[in-house]
């Protein structure tokens, strides 16, 4: 007579089975979130295009050489020191800001920097320019970079701290998560209009 | 005294009975948020440098990668080589390569294109700056330089 019940499957092998498809995923999971410096790059010049003249204490010059040295308005700087120095550029105002639309800016108001007649004029008309050598480390040119952008998060941050009690970041964050808000938008463009990014890579040398 | 001799000897076995299930819902876990590499690298992987004033890329989707790095082989010569989808190219192949990116997205989600480019940290300023004006040629001027989320340099 055969047996009235089924067999049954063995399943104590089941786990080891799952444990192998589950290493593979484990291993060949990538977590990473593709992230970055971000730039705008300017848009192609038209052929016949006069660029504007800038006077001299409006513009930060970076010089990196190609020995991956830096060079910062003609004295040699350390990489470390180059915040503080881009900070204190920026935040000069020692003059009017550009006129936009017929409408002056006027003095810089929220600028504490040492009102120097030798350094920029206003936050929206210091450029900084980064000049390279095309033998140039890419790290290198990253880590200025980073630096620059670091001097502009500091005084976002300290401007945002004073008008709205939080700092610049967080306040980027708040409208991320909430971008129908129309109050937090207004006020992040206040800052980014307070101190606007202006880095301007010039075009390498190569020698 | 035989409730004492009753006393085992030796643990008693944990019920394994739920382990599978647990292996399972870690395995499907891994594989919804698992992200396959879709472009085989020709190149060395790049040492992506460090930064900390980075932004995270969101949309996938809308991101063209380009990769500049070593040559995997000394015969394929020395210096920076570019990668577009899986082969080595030249700066002069930019421009195409992002017209075919364009072609792939509706029009209205062009001007949110970016550019990432994932150079390793020992390639040279003049290749990242001739793609930069080959981009720049086609308007594609959303550029992301990828970076390593690092610490704040030494003092």
């Amino acid at each position: 007579m055969a047996r009235r019940e089924n067999p049954e499957i063995n399943a104590g092998s089941m786990a080891d089975i799952a444990f192998l498809l589950l290493i593979f995923f484990l291993v060949t999971t990538t977590m990473d979130v593709d992230s970055g410096i971000s730039k705008k790059l300017s848009e192609k010049p038209p052929k016949d295009y006069v660029p504007p003249i800038i006077k001299e204490k409006n513009i930060f010059e970076v010089n990196i050489n190609g020995n991956n040295e830096l060079l910062v308005e003609n004295e040699a700087m350390k990489l470390q020191d180059l915040k503080a120095a881009a900070i204190k550029f920026i935040d000069n105002g020692g003059g009017e800001g550009k006129v936009e639309n017929g409408v002056s800016t006027g003095p810089c108001t929220y600028c504490k920097g040492d009102k120097s007649p030798d350094s920029s004029d206003h936050p929206n008309k210091a450029i900084i320019s980064v000049q390279t050598n095309r033998t140039t480390k890419y790290e290198t040119y990253v880590q200025v970079q980073n630096e620059l952008l670091k001097a502009y998060t500091e005084l976002r941050n300290r401007l945002s701290m004073e008008r709205y009690g939080m700092s610049f970041s967080a306040l980027e964050d708040a409208y991320s998560n909430d971008k129908g808000n129309d109050e937090l938008k207004n006020k992040v463009e206040d800052i980014k209009i307070a101190y606007p990014q202006i880095i301007s890579d010039a075009e390498p040398t190569s020698n | 005294m035989s409730k004492f001799g009753k006393k085992k000897k030796g643990m008693p076995g944990v019920n394994t009975a739920a382990l599978p299930d647990i292996v399972f819902m870690l395995l499907f876990f891994f594989m919804v948020t698992t992200t396959m590499r879709e472009t085989e690298l020709k190149i060395q992987t790049p040492k992506l440098p460090s930064a900390t004033e980075i932004k995270k890329l969101e949309r996938k989707s809308l991101v063209s990668t380009i990769y500049v790095g070593k040559a995997k082989t000394a015969k394929e010569g020395k210096g920076d080589k570019i990668q577009l989808n899986d082969k080595i190219a030249t700066a002069e192949d930019v421009p195409a390569f992002i017209l075919n990116e364009r072609i792939q997205v509706s029009d209205v989600e062009v001007p949110f294109m970016t550019v990432s480019i994932k150079a390793d940290k020992e390639s040279s300023v003049g290749t990242i700056s001739d793609i930069k004006l080959k981009l720049r040629d086609v308007n594609a001027l959303k550029l992301s330089l990828s970076t390593q989320k690092g610490n704040d340099i030494k003092k």
